[in-house]
Parts: C-alpha cells; structure tokens; sequence
C-alpha cells in the first residue's frame, strides 16, 4: 500500500495543508519509509471480536445547568478577526454577494 | 395536491428516505455548561469547549441522554446499553474543533418504526426507523452581513441533535408528509423537542430515487437540503420525482448530487460542492468513553413516557364517545389533549367538552386568545360553564357569553352570569311581567291565544323570550302560558 | 535576617527540595517572595553560559511578584503569616502546551504564537490553589511531536549536562530547567514517552502517572487517548508531591479517573521486603548498550539488596509498540489539530478565499513534523485504510495492554527497565524520523496501556546520565514511587555518578 504523489495531494487537500510539489518526493518517501515499519502488524491475527479501543470504562454525565467554563480574556483578544461579535472569515467562494442560504460542503450536522 | 404521484408516473416508482435533525429542549449544550437559548448577541454562549480552544474537553449533558432515549423509546427503538462517540472530521469554519461529535458504527438506538396512512384508508403502512444517534449542532455562517466576509456565530455550536434516519419505506409525498408531521408529534409529546421547523429545531433531508415498479434495486439517489417546511418537503419531492423520471425516459442517468430546495420559486437547484472531497474519517473519540445506560434506567424511561398520540386518540374515541375527527383535532398537541382530558373531569360531560374545545374554544385561540400549548381560558373555568349549561343555569347563548367574559377576566363563572345577568329567570313575578307586557303590545295574538288558538303558544314564547334579552327559563314560561288557557 | 541573608538561604532552598521550601515558607511567608526570586534569578544565570539553555520561553516577572506579593498579604491577612498549602512558596515551570492565565500557551508553534489562553488548566489551577507559584513556560517540541525539544518554534534546548546535546524531549524545557535547578519541580506531558525519556536525559526523576489519574483539561490535545500531564522533580518525592497535588477527578475531563488519591510521598525504610520485581526480557535485547545493561543491572541488584525479588517476565507484544504508537498517535493528531485554522484564535495567514486562508495558516503555521504526522494520520484514518492500519492497532494496542495485565495478575508488582535505549544524543544527530522514533521504544508502552511509570537516575555514562524505569499496574502509583524512593536512597550519591 505505498503513498504516491496524488496520495499526498488529497491528504494535504483533505487536512488544509498547502504542500508544494517540490515538498512532494520528500514526504513521500518518508512516509512510505515510515508505513514500511507499520506492515508488521498484518501479521498479528486478529480475534473475531476484537475490541475497538482500550477499556475506558463509562461515560460520566453532568448536570443540565449552566456550568461554562468563563474566559478570563474577551474573544477579540485572541481571535484573528471579528467585528460586531461575529467571527470573521474570508466569504466562502460559493456564496456571491446575494448571500445564499446554504454552504457550499454538505454540512447540516 | 399530494395525492396519487405512484399512479400519475404510472411505471416508475418513487424512493424515499428522511433524515430529521432534531433539536433536544436542553438548558445547557451537549458538551459544555452553556446556554442553548436563541436570540442573544452573537458569540455569547460560548466558551472553551463549544468555541474549540486548545485543551478544551467534552463532558456530557445527562438530560440530551434522557431526552434522546425517551425519543427513541417512543419512536418504537431498541435503546443499546452501549452507544460509542466518534469524531466526523471536515473542515468549515461554524464547526469550531474541525470534527463534528456524533455517533457513527454503534448508535444509540436502533430499527423503530412509524406507521403512515395520509389518506385513511384504515391500513396504515410502516416507515422503518434505520437509528437515532446523538451528535451536536454546528454554529452559523451568515454570508450577506458583510462584504467580502462570511460571520461566524458559535452560540448554536454544541446544541444537542438527534438525527433520525429512516429506511427507504416512503412511496409517496404524502406518506413523507405523514411521516414527518407523527414524527414532530412523538418530539412534542415526550417533551423532548420543540420541533419547530420554522425556528431550526427540526431539520429534514430527503433522500430520493426512482426505479421501474416491481424491481427490487435502488436507483441512484439525490439528497434534497434547505427544506423549511412540511408542505416543502412534499412538494420538492414530487418535484425531483418528476425530474429524475424525465431524465430516465429520456435515457439520461441520475447523477449522486446534493440539491437544494428553493420554495420561493417551487424548485430545486444542485449545490455547488466539492464532489470526492468527502472522507470523514471517523473514529472513536478518545476524549469520550463508551455511553453505558443500565438496561433498568431505559425500563425507567420506557414507563415514564406520555401515552403516544395515536394510542390517546383511539381511547378518545372509544371511552368518551366522541367523532375520530374530533379526537384527530384534540390528540394534535399534547398540551390540548391534557386541557380536553382536564375539562372532561372538570365538566363532567365528555361531548359537551370536545364540542366546546373543538369549537368555541380552537375558534377563540384562532382569533389570536392564548395558544394551544396556553389555551385563554382555564380548563376548570370551561368546566363549570358547560356544567351550568348543562343544569340550564344558563342559556347555551348565554354560556358563549359567558366565555367571552372570561377571555377579558378570570372569575367563576357563576358569579360572573349573576353579575352579568346571564342567569336564566325562572322566577313566576319576573316572567309574568313580561307576559303582561307583550299581551298588552300585541292584544290580538293574545285574544286568539287565550281563545284557544294554542299554536300561537310557540309565538308569544319567542316574544317573551325577546322581551328578557334569552333570560327568560322557556320551560317555567311555556307552563305559565298554558295555565292561562285555563 | 537581612536581605541579603534571606536571598542567599533562599536560593540554597531551591536545590533543597519542595519539602524544605515549604517549612521556610510556612514559618515566614516573606521567604516565599525571596524564593521565587532566587529562582527568577536563575533563569538568566542558565542562559548566561554560551550557549544558553533556552529552557524557559516565557515568563512575566512583575505579574508573578505581584501574584506572590498579592498571595503573601493575603495569608497575613487571615492569620499568622504563614503560607498554607502543600506548595506554598514553590516556585514551578509548565510546559508550553498547558493552558496558564497570564503567560503564553503556544506549543512551541508559529501557529499560537503570542497566544494567551483564555482559561487554564485544572492541573495548574491546583498548583496555584496549593500555593504554587507559576514562574513561566518551558520549551518543548512543536505539540509535544518529538523526542528532542529540537523541534520548537523558540529554537532548540540544551541538555544542562552537555550542552551541545539534546535535553530529549517533547518536554525537554521542563526537564533541562529542573536539571539545571532552576526549580525543584516542574509539569510535563507525554504521550510516548516525553517525560521519563527527558528526565532520564537530564538526570531527574520523571513521572507518568496512569492515564486519568490526572485531568487533561488544559493540556492541548496531541493524541488524547494517549495524552498525560506528568512530572518532573529533583527527587522522587518532590515529584510525589507535586502529583498528589494534581491528581484527581474533574468535572470538566470525562477520561480522568474517579479513584481515590492516595498518599504518594514516602518515609525511606531501606526495605522492599516482599516485593516482586519483573524484569521483562523484551527490553534488555542482545544489542542494548552495555554501559546502560551496566547500570540497570547494578540498579537491580541494589532492589534485590532491599529485599525485593527480582523476576524475569516476558511482554511478547513490545516490538509492536512503536508501530502501534505512529498509527493511534498521528491519527488522533490529525483530528485534534484540526482546530488550529485561524478562524477563532491564533496566527491566521491572508488568503484570496477561505479554503486557501485554512491552507496559508497551516502550512506556514505547523512545522514540518507536525505536517508530516497530520498527513500520515490522515492516512491511516482514511477510507479505504482505516481497517488495515487504525482498527489494526487498536487491536494490537489492546494486545500490548494484556501483556502487562497478565504480568501484573501473576504476582509481580512493577517491572523495571532502561528508559532510553541510549542516552542523550548531539543536537542535530538523528534526522531519519523512524530512528527518531525509536527512542521512545522503551516508554510508549506505558503510554499505550494506560499504566503509570516514572525514570529516575540511575547512573552514568560517560557523564551523562542513565534512567531506569520503573513501570506499575493501573493506578498503583504509590507503589511506584514506594520502590523509586528507596532505590533512589539506596543508590545515593551512586545514581549521578
Ligand atoms: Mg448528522
Ligand atoms: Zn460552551
């Protein structure tokens, strides 16, 4: 299973990572050299049921009251942009000056 | 309008799946202590967790687990004493960690069921319920408030969601309009959401296609988003029904899209996403540990569930005596069906109850007095109107009036009918003064009246009753008649 | 007693201990400010020696003397002049990725540089609500991604013993600085290993405990399933305090662990009577340097000399930890850095749209490491692959977990082992990044089982120190650091020489 070039294209795509194409035969050697230490691993046999993550035991639930953590800064003071309270991002490249009403991603949660 | 699109098509069948989101009537988010109230400043309710800073943690709200057990208990679900956490990752900018917490390989709850029958035929059909999973809302993005920017506003982020997925069992707009009003009904009744898709706590996504009758394969679907509406959904249905069997009579193929409904213009248009960018990468969110519920909390959940809607209506029907249609119209919020059950008890009169709510009372909510949830006048007071009605202490106009008093004050209403003078008169001194007075104003009726012409009784009557603006007891008055007949 | 005088006892009381510290502090709550002082001081000193430490990457001396001044009245106040609480008066340092009030919390990345977190740390709120002073941040690797401390944003640090060496690392600022006595104990993190294999590096004790027995809340997620926040201390009982203070459950860390805390400072008996010790054969392979073998053997026998037995044990799953650990933790990694996109906090880069603003922060934020394992975690979790690699090593790590349960059920009560397959190497020597990898191959399993372990100095080599491990059952860490206090005292002098 060796990563190729366009592997590393879609992954960097995939985690908003801008990679060069001159960065490109570097990572991919290191990462197929890193993943040639992983194959070891095929050979364990694996158990019909076997468990997706260690025991960690349940969940604990908390109380349905106001309970925020508060912040000792305002949000202005450490966000990159904002302006009447919002957030502020580049407009998303989908939505002209009209302002539709749906994101250009499937995302409705 | 929704009728019959199986038989317009005639050879293509249509396929259907919903997804509902549904809001949980929470104090607080998921995650994190902070308010889920809507309306306030943008950015308010946030703080480490819901704004995603560095080092924050998720801690679970007990009350989004009830709420979501309850619902899935009352949508027919096997609740599991396991249910696992994963993280959905992608990146937009309202979805503050860059991965949305939801449940993915081992939901909740899992195989409900809703039966549909828009047009009561009396053979309702099953919409099998796939699972109802937990997961939370993500914040929003507000593109037109200013230029060259999109504003983010986090105080939705963290909201708890349940998302209810059915099976493809829908075959017809209607049945999806079913469907989607029981569904709303079942939130409401077990006071697990508000469900208002106006407001945003209840959001569906169709999932459709079509396939020649009688074969056994899907088709290739589109999903439809950005519906706000009950009555949108249906219609974007029949209307991407239509579209994708022109396409396949014309030899065309369905393409796998996302479409976005527009109701302004009763169409729908493709949304501009990223096709194959779409990896979510889940795993098991190490930051939570199993969901472990004891099979005697879910045993607990499934007694203390309200009656379901459609099992109170068959019981209107069968203990009060009342019209199915009439109980279909009391069983429509839980909140009326409690007020009509309250004025059965408080009048004593099951049909004199279901007459006043479904008439007088709806006609008063409907012309802006109260609400269904917070009908005007209280339940007790409508009580003891129709109890006076009913011992004909009052005239039946006489008890309109004395509701509509009550819509202006809070007073017993006997009191009220006294002060008022709504009480019908029965007393012999009053009644015969009224008799006197119209013998006098019309003395020919009377002669032949009191000659024997006895069918000019029913006449002399209405004028009497004229006479005491409906006070006058008919019973006492016609006696008192008679007897002048000697 | 003069200025003068108090300044000097103080800066004496730094290389004393946390136990001293506090008797001082207690009977005159002066000495508290004094100390700080010595230690503020000392940061300078260690940087002054070309070239300098680069330990310490942020502090703020006039809000730290004003809190301690501030603290000071305030216990005058209420009553004798004495400072309460198990720390009063000691000076700490914390590691860059631990959410403070006041100072920076950057991970040592481009991308939160000049951040100040908005809330802090359940671990730091104890140490300050136990009268703690929080003196500054210390270096790291970028995210906790590295066994170094070469790879951090403020440059590399340098290992106190050997200056043109690695302090190891990620937590290699908090360790130099304890090393190099800057303060007597400072917090850490590890998810592979970067606690115990900077301690062994430097010559301090270091200390993971089980996973849950302290809260997460505040540390910045690397890999969460893995994460801890450990200790560093002068001595073994110095960081058992420290962890008694910490340790606990939290309302606001669902995987911190209910249990009880239990006393975990211990009065030296000079007996292990009745203890068994493992000595698992996977990690004293044929090609361990012998100078190391050297000094864990001579290290076993002063247990055995204590009256512990000593018992070989067998851990087959152990050579499929590393391969383990580089699946689970760039997985989890990829998804917890996902949060660092210049939208609500941090460093944000321009972009024409928002999808080249995300691409611009990132790759210009993140260093290359860090890059390097958000693309092989986006890998191993991605379709097609999730089954082959992140399912697959879950299950292994499940493996490696029963491996120590059966060890533990069959009536051993801690193993011991190197920390480090070598020590301290020169700045810039290992730049494959699997060789790098590898010298976490002796601690990533504590990380992956979930199970506390700690290093302590046991010796050198060539002048440069040697850590053993010792390794314990879930949520026996009073046992652990029982056997680390006698052996520490039993070694004496022994173990820095
Ligand atoms: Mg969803
Ligand atoms: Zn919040």
């Amino acid at each position: 299973m060796a990563i190729a070039p366009e592997d590393i294209r879609h992954l960097a795509a995939l985690a908003r990572l801008g990679v060069d194409d001159a960065q490109l035969p570097a990572l991919v050697a290191e990462l197929n050299g890193i993943l040639g230490h992983m194959d070891v691993l095929a050979q364990v046999p694996l158990r019909d049921e076997e468990s997706m993550a260690p025991d960690r035991g349940a969940m604990p639930l908390r109380d349905d009251r106001p309970s925020a953590d508060p912040l000792h800064r305002e949000r202005d003071a450490f966000a990159p942009a904002m302006r009447d309270g919002f957030f502020l991002v580049p407009r998303l490249a989908t939505h002209g000056a009209a302002g539709a009403t749906a994101d250009d991603e499937e995302h409705s949660a | 309008m929704t009728t019959g699109i199986v038989a317009h098509a005639g050879d293509m069948e249509l396929v259907v799946g919903l997804e509902v989101h549904c809001q949980l009537a929470t104090t607080t988010k998921i995650f994190c202590g902070c308010s889920t109230s809507f309306g306030d400043a943008p950015n308010v309710n946030t703080c480490p967790v819901c704004l995603g800073l560095p080092g924050a943690l998720p801690v679970m709200n007990a009350q989004a687990v009830a709420l979501a057990t309850r619902a899935s208990l009352a949508l027919g679900c096997t609740v599991h004493t396991t249910s696992i956490f994963a993280r959905k990752n992608y990146f937009y900018p309202d979805l503050p960690k860059g991965y949305q917490i939801s449940q993915f390989d081992r939901p909740l709850a899992t195989a409900g069921v809703i039966e549909v029958d828009p047009h009561a035929t009396g053979t309702p059909r099953p919409i099998r319920i796939t699972r109802v999973h937990m997961e939370e809302d993500a914040g929003k993005s507000i593109h037109d408030r200013f230029a060259g920017w999109t504003a983010i506003d986090l105080n939705r982020t963290g909201t708890p969601l349940i998302e209810i997925v059915s099976e493809p069992d829908i075959r017809t707009a209607a049945e999806a309009g079913s469907y989607l009003r029981q569904l709303k009904q079942i939130l409401e009744y077990t006071e697990v959401s508000d469900a208002n898709m106006e407001e945003g706590s209840l959001r569906v996504d169709v999932n459709i296609s079509v396939r020649p009758v009688g074969s056994s394969t899907l088709g290739t679907k589109t999903e439809i988003k950005n519906l706000n509406t009950f009555s949108g959904v249906e219609r974007a249905i029949e209307v991407e029904y239509e579209r994708q069997c022109a396409r396949l009579r014309a030899g065309d193929a369905i393409q796998q899209q996302t479409l976005l409904w527009d109701s302004a213009r009763n169409s729908i248009r493709p949304a501009r996403s990223k096709e194959g960018s779409h990896d979510y990468r889940y795993f098991p969110d190490p930051d939570l540990p199993p969901l472990v519920l004891d099979a005697t909390t879910i045993e607990a959940q499934r007694q203390s569930l309200p009656e379901a809607p459609g099992e109170r209506r068959s019981r209107f029907v069968t203990s009060f005596a009342i019209t199915p249609t009439d109980a279909e119209q009391l069983t429509a919020s839980r909140r009326l069906a409690d007020y009509f059950e309250a004025v059965v008890t408080a009048s004593g009169d099951a049909r004199r109850a279901a007459n006043w709510v479904c008439g007088t009372v709806l006609a008063a909510i409907n012309a802006g007095h109260g609400t269904v949830d917070a009908p005007p006048v209280s339940a007790e007071r409508v009580g003891a109107v129709i109890r006076l009605e009913a011992e004909g202490v009052v005239s039946n106009t006489a008890a309109r009036q004395l509701f509509a008093l009550l819509l202006q004050e809070d007073a017993d209403p006997k009191t009220l009918a006294e002060r008022e003078g709504l009480l019908k008169v029965s007393d012999d001194a009053a009644l015969v003064a009224w008799i006197d007075a119209v013998f006098a104003e019309r003395p020919a009726e009377a002669q032949r009246f009191l000659a024997g012409e006895t069918k000019l009784q029913g006449v002399l009557v209405g004028l009497v009753m004229k006479k005491s603006q409906g006070a006058a007891d008919p019973r006492r008055l016609n006696q008192l008649l008679a007897a002048r007949l000697g | 007693m003069s200025a003068t005088t108090q300044a000097g006892l103080a800066d004496a009381l730094l290389d004393e201990g946390v136990a001293r510290i506090v008797e001082a502090v207690q009977r005159d709550a002066t000495m508290a400010m004094a100390v700080v002082s010595a230690a503020h001081a000392r940061i300078a000193t260690r940087e002054a020696d070309a070239p300098g430490l680069n330990a310490v990457v942020a502090t703020d001396w006039p809000h730290t003397q004003r809190a301690t001044t501030d603290r000071i009245a305030e216990q005058q106040h209420h009553g004798t002049g004495a400072l309460d609480g198990a720390l009063a008066g000691v000076p700490v340092l914390i590691k860059d990725n631990i959410a403070t009030l006041g100072l920076p919390t950057t991970c040592a990345s481009r991308i939160l540089s000049g951040y100040v977190s908005p809330f802090e740390a359940t671990a730091v709120r104890r140490l300050v609500e136990a009268g703690a002073v929080v003196l500054g941040k210390t270096n790291m690797d970028e995210f906790a991604m590295g066994s170094s401390t070469e790879h951090s944003a403020f440059g590399p640090t340098r290992n106190p013993h050997d200056r043109s060496r690695v302090p190891g690392g990620s937590s290699g600022g908090s360790a130099a600085a304890v090393a190099a006595g800057v303060t007597p104990v400072a917090l850490g993190s590890e998810t592979g290993g970067s606690v115990r294999q900077p301690a062994a590096f430097c010559g301090v004790v270091g200390v993971k405990p089980t996973y849950g027995r302290v809260s997460r809340y505040g540390l910045v997620a690397y890999a969460s399933s893995l994460d801890h926040i450990g200790v560093f201390g002068r001595s073994v009982n110095d960081a058992a305090r420290v962890l008694e203070v910490i340790a606990g459950a939290d309302s606001r860390d669902a995987t911190a662990a209910a249990q009880p805390v239990p006393a975990f400072q211990h009065a030296v008996t000079g007996s292990l009577a009745g203890v068994v010790i493992g000595k698992p054969v996977e990690y004293f392979p044929d090609n361990l340097d012998p100078q190391i073998r050297a000094r864990c053997e001579a290290a076993l026998s002063q247990l055995a000399a204590l009256g512990a037995e000593i018992r070989e044990v067998s851990l087959p799953h152990t050579a499929l930890a590393i391969p383990v650990y580089y699946i689970v933790a760039p997985a989890e990694a990829s998804s917890n850095l996902a949060r660092f996109d210049g939208v609500r906090f941090g460093q944000r880069q321009p972009g024409a749209g928002l999808r080249e603003m995300y691409e611009a922060t990132r790759s210009t934020g993140f260093g290359a490491e860090v890059q390097r394992r958000i693309l092989l975690g986006t890998y191993v979790l991605s379709a097609g692959y999730y089954d082959a690699y992140y399912r697959r090593a879950q299950a292994v790590r499940q493996r490696i977990t029963e491996d120590f349960a059966t060890v533990f059920a069959s009536g051993v009560h801690l193993l011991f082992t190197p920390t480090t397959p070598t020590t301290a190497f020169p700045i810039g020597a290992v730049t494959d990044p699997y060789e790098m990898y590898l010298s976490d191959i002796f601690t990533v399993t504590a990380n992956l089982a979930g199970i506390p372990a700690m290093s302590l100095p046991i010796g050198r080599v060539d002048g440069l120190p040697v850590g053993g491990q010792l390794l314990a059952a879930h949520f026996d860490e009073a046992t652990m650091l029982r056997v680390a206090a006698e052996l520490e005292a039993a070694l004496g002098a022994e173990a820095h020489q």
